[in-house]
Formats: structure tokens, C-alpha cells, sequence
């Protein structure tokens, strides 16, 4: 079983073409948005320069893309936060079965899998109804919310799944109370998985697209304002945006990794 | 005592439900109602009329539209379900170290955090008309003239929705293969299976509660999509949710409620018969 067989080049050439799949077309228009200021959106390259990451810079050059940044950025941080606080109350609940609880299950999955367009459909229609104006903060708000908010029980669920039940007993039989247990004991051993909650809530809000298409009034978030720019704009400034905000997720990305290995460390070391 | 812990429960859960109920279970309620209002040029109306369903069904784009959609479906379900199983049995049974899984399993997944948007434009230069794809087929002497279906096309739109949905269905594929137990592989060698053999009979088996949730993702993905359908078809390709957004774009929120209705429901029963083959709170 050691030796390894034709299987496994077979298999890991496979896995090879399919990383390359997955990261390719980001590659090109990495390399495509240092295109000079007279090439186009395809090779060849004519020249080199950051002219088009320039003209992002320039106010009047495409839309509101710092404003939208702003937004975008401004609405990750409250999903995240929410997502993270209510998700955590979430998998507590769960954790022990309460009358209706799998009612309240299949309302989340139910979040998960219906269509995005019946949310901002949805929405949008009782705003209306309501007379109230939507607005990224409270109406999109909310349609990323039924978006994030699934992943983050889920991932709760599975964190509690494997949560050894003995820490919070040997807590207890020392006289902690309720609150006491929770606080010093259940929250540091389960916080690397809060920090991936936080990754979720924050990434999938900040690339959120179609809940919020019809959701977030008259200010667009950043991705409403790329989509808006795909059919206006025929230059590789497209491509600099792009690889300019893929470049913020892969940042971020790393930031809640290095967060989350950091704590597990400190759990790991407390633990033992 | 008992009491104490369904409140507590329901304590607990009430931030969560009142998200839900009110940008979930309320929306959904109003698109029911709407569905049955009347509608003029600009406005609509309360009304209880069975009129948009009626259009809807008797329609004849309808059934072309659906079918196009589930066409779409399919053959993207084919495609990740054929990559995502490869890739995550890979990771799983080929891949000794976990430091090593661990790390390849992250970049497969680290796609998923960034934008759609930007992975589907970036499909721009390579499929072009005069992209990398066409010039290097050119260069190699395959074809003559640069292939014109590769973007803007049905060929396009899948080719997206398979980049941009393959990990969700190797994701649970590969939590789920991570947790059958060696010693079932082993004892399957000991006795005498070739490798096939076991990949037959053990793990896909085992693997298909992944399978599932994996295929529940990817069915309900593609059929609400009205982005990449729109974006990687230049317009040309319809779907269902595509039919909706127009709808909604025409301000005739009757009409598309009245769809929104009707795929709603499509999708329930879809993901209805493949949640009878497994039970996923077991699963987490």
C-alpha cells in the first residue's frame, strides 16, 4: 500500500489540471490588467504598465467604485458580526432538541437552497408594500443574512458535534455557573471555528451578488458596481478592479487562516 | 426542568428565527400573495386572480425555458459530480499526510471566497475571440478560424457554472470520505478486492450522503441562476431565474412572482427526492 500506483499519477495530474482550471482565468486577468494604456482584453500584451490600476484611481475615470468599496466593506463587517453572534446562539440551542426545533432546521436549510432571486424578488415587493426604501444596510442587510447566517449554523452544528461535553461537566462539578461555563470554558475552545464563521460571514457578503441585486437601493455595493461596469466598460480597468479585490479576498482570506491557526495554538496549549 | 430547556432552546434561536422570518419566511408569503394580484402597464394591484399562473402555464416559452434550465442542470451536475468525486477521493485516500490534505483541501476552497462576478469575467480573455483558447488551437493548427461558440454561449455558461460550483459539491464529498473508517478499505484489500473493486463497493457507498448534499447545491444553484446565464450567454441563453429578473426588470412583479412560485416549488421537489436518500443532520 506504500508504494504508490499508477492511480495515484493518474489522479494527481488530474488534481493538477483541475487547480489550474479553478485559478487560470484569475491568473490571466492578473496578468492581463498590466496591459499598456492602448492594449486591450485580450493578449497579446501591448506593453506594460499600471495604467489601468492609475485610472481606479481617478475619480471621474468609472463610477463610484471607492464609495461602493466602502460600502461593501462596511456591510461584511456587520454580516460577520451578526452572523458570528447568532450563529453561536443558534448551535447552543441546538445542541439540546426543544420542541420545534426541526422546524426551525428546515427553515435554515430552506435559506440555504432557495433561489436568490425569490429573496430579492421577495424583499424588494414588501419594502415596497411597506413603503419603506431599501437600502444596503437594512434591506440588503437582511438578504445576505439568509445567505451567511446557514453557513454559519452549520458550521456550529459541526462544531458542537464533536465538542467533548466533559470540559463543561468538570466546569460545573467546580461550581461554575451557566454563564461562567460558557464564558471561560465553551466560547476559547470553540473560538477557531468562531474565526471561520467570522471568514464565511465576511467573504460571502463582500462578493454577495444576487440577493442583493434588487436589495440595496440606490448605493451599489462593489459587486453590483463591477456588474454594472461589465456592460458599460471594454477596457482592462475591469481587470485591475478584478485583481484588485480578488487580490482584498485572498488578504483577507489569509488573515482570518492566520487568526484561526493562532487560536488553535492557544486552545491546543490551554487544553492539555 | 423540561420547560426550562424549550424556552432556553427557544431563546436561543429567536435572533435567528426573526432574521429568517423576516427576510425569509415574510418575503416568501408576499411572493405567494402578489402572484395572485393583478397588474397594469406600471403598477400592480391587489386582486385574487388566477391569470399570471394561467399566462405562465399556458405559455408555450415556458416549457422551453424550463427545459433549457434543467438541460443546464444536468450537465453541469454531471461535471461536478464527476470532478468533485475525483478530486476529493484524491485528497482523501491518495493524500497521506493531513498537514498536506489540509492544505490542498484550502486551495480548492479558496475560490469560494472571492467574487463570481470576477471569475466569470475572467473567463473574458481566455475564450475570447481572439483568446488564449482560440490562438493556441490556431497555433497548433486544430482549426482555421477562431471558434465562435466558446464565449457567449451555452458551451460558456456552463463551463462557468462548473468552475464556479465544483466546490460545493467537493466539499461534503470530502468530509464525508474523511470520516469512513480505514479499516473498512483495508479489510476489503485483505480480502482480495483490486482497487476498483473497493472504489465500488466501499466508497461510493459511503461517499453518497456527500454526494448528495453536494448534488443538493449544485441542482438548487443552477436552476435559480439568472447571473451567469445572463453574463457567460451574452444575453442569448434564457433560464428560469433570467425569465424572472426580466420579468422583474418590467416591473411586473405579479408575473414574476407567479414564476418565482412555480421554480420555488420545482426546486422543494427536486431537493425533496434527494433528501429521501439521506438524512443530513446526520450528516454534520
Amino acid at each position: 500500500m506504500n508504494k504508490r500506483g499508477l492511480s495515484f499519477y493518474l489522479l494527481a495530474i488530474f488534481f493538477t489540471a483541475f487547480v489550474a482550471f479553478l485559478y487560470g482565468p484569475t491568473l490571466t486577468i492578473a496578468i492581463l490588467s498590466f496591459q499598456g494604456p492602448q492594449g486591450g482584453l485580450t493578449f497579446p500584451m501591448n506593453g506594460t504598465s499600471v495604467h489601468w490600476f492609475h485610472n481606479l484611481f481617478e475619480q471621474q475615470a468609472v463610477g463610484d467604485i471607492w464609495g461602493s468599496f466602502r460600502r461593501s466593506m462596511s456591510l461584511g463587517l456587520i454580516v460577520m458580526v451578526v452572523t458570528v453572534v447568532v450563529s453561536v446562539m443558534g448551535g447552543l440551542a441546538f445542541r439540546h432538541r426543544f420542541k420545534g426545533s426541526s422546524v426551525v432546521f428546515y427553515i435554515v436549510i430552506t435559506s440555504l437552497i432557495i433561489p436568490s432571486i425569490l429573496i430579492s424578488l421577495g424583499v424588494g415587493i414588501l419594502f415596497n408594500l411597506l413603503d419603506w426604501d431599501v437600502h444596503w444596510s437594512t434591506s440588503g442587510l437582511g438578504s445576505q443574512l439568509t445567505w451567511t447566517l446557514p453557513f454559519g449554523l452549520l458550521i456550529m452544528f459541526a462544531v458542537f458535534n464533536r465538542f467533548d461535553a466533559a470540559y463543561e461537566e468538570a466546569a460545573r462539578d467546580l461550581g461554575a455557573t451557566n454563564w461562567q461555563t460558557l464564558r471561560h470554558v465553551v466560547l476559547p475552545i470553540i473560538a477557531p471555528s468562531l474565526i471561520g464563521v467570522a471568514l464565511f460571514g465576511f467573504t460571502l457578503s463582500y462578493d454577495e451578488f444576487a440577493r442583493t441585486l434588487l436589495t440595496a437601493g440606490s448605493y451599489n455595493t462593489l459587486p453590483l458596481e463591477i456588474y454594472g461596469m461589465t456592460t458599460s466598460v471594454t477596457t482592462p480597468v475591469l481587470y485591475a478592479l478584478g485583481t484588485l479585490t480578488t487580490c482584498f479576498s485572498f488578504v483577507m482570506i489569509a488573515l482570518f487562516l492566520l487568526l484561526a491557526k493562532l487560536s488553535q495554538r492557544k486552545v491546543s496549549k490551554s487544553t492539555q | 426542568m423540561n420547560a426550562m430547556r424549550h424556552i432556553k432552546g427557544w431563546l436561543l434561536v429567536s435572533p435567528l428565527l426573526s432574521v429568517l422570518s423576516f427576510f425569509l419566511l415574510i418575503p416568501v408569503g408576499v411572493i405567494v400573495m402578489v402572484s395572485f394580484w393583478g397588474s397594469s402597464e406600471y403598477s400592480y394591484y391587489p386582486a385574487f386572480q388566477f391569470e399570471n399562473y394561467q399566462y405562465l402555464f399556458t405559455s408555450k416559452v415556458t416549457v422551453s425555458v424550463y427545459l433549457k434550465t434543467l438541460m443546464f442542470t444536468a450537465i453541469t451536475w454531471f461535471f461536478c459530480l464527476t470532478i468533485g468525486f475525483t478530486v476529493a477521493y484524491f485528497l482523501a485516500f491518495h493524500v497521506k499526510s493531513l498537514t498536506m490534505q489540509i492544505t490542498l483541501f484550502l486551495l480548492c476552497t479558496i475560490p469560494f471566497w472571492t467574487s463570481n462576478i470576477i471569475r466569470m469575467i475572467s473567463w473574458i480573455p481566455f475564450l475570447g475571440r481572439n483568446g488564449i483558447a482560440n490562438n493556441t488551437l490556431q497555433n497548433w493548427g486544430w482549426i482555421d478560424e477562431p471558434l465562435e461558440w466558446l464565449l457567449f454561449s451555452e458551451f460558456a455558461v456552463i463551463l462557468a457554472f462548473v468552475h464556479l460550483f465544483c466546490l460545493f459539491m467537493i466539499v461534503p464529498i470530502f468530509n464525508t470520505m474523511m470520516r469512513i473508517d480505514r479499516s473498512l478499505v483495508e479489510a476489503a484489500r485483505d480480502a482480495g478486492a483490486s482497487g476498483y473493486q473497493v472504489l465500488r463497493h466501499v466508497i461510493i457507498p459511503l461517499s453518497k450522503p456527500g454526494i448528495m448534499i453536494g448534488s443538493i447545491f449544485v441542482v438548487t444553484l443552477v436552476m435559480g441562476d439568472f447571473i451567469t446565464v445572463r453574463f457567460m450567454s451574452g444575453g442569448q441563453s434564457a433560464s428560469v431565474g433570467r425569465m424572472i429578473s426580466n420579468e422583474i426588470g418590467l416591473l411586473q412583479y405579479p408575473a414574476a412572482s407567479a414564476s418565482a412560485v412555480v421554480l420555488l416549488l420545482t426546486v422543494l421537489l427536486m431537493v425533496g427526492a434527494m433528501l429521501r436518500m439521506v438524512d443530513i443532520r446526520r450528516e454534520l
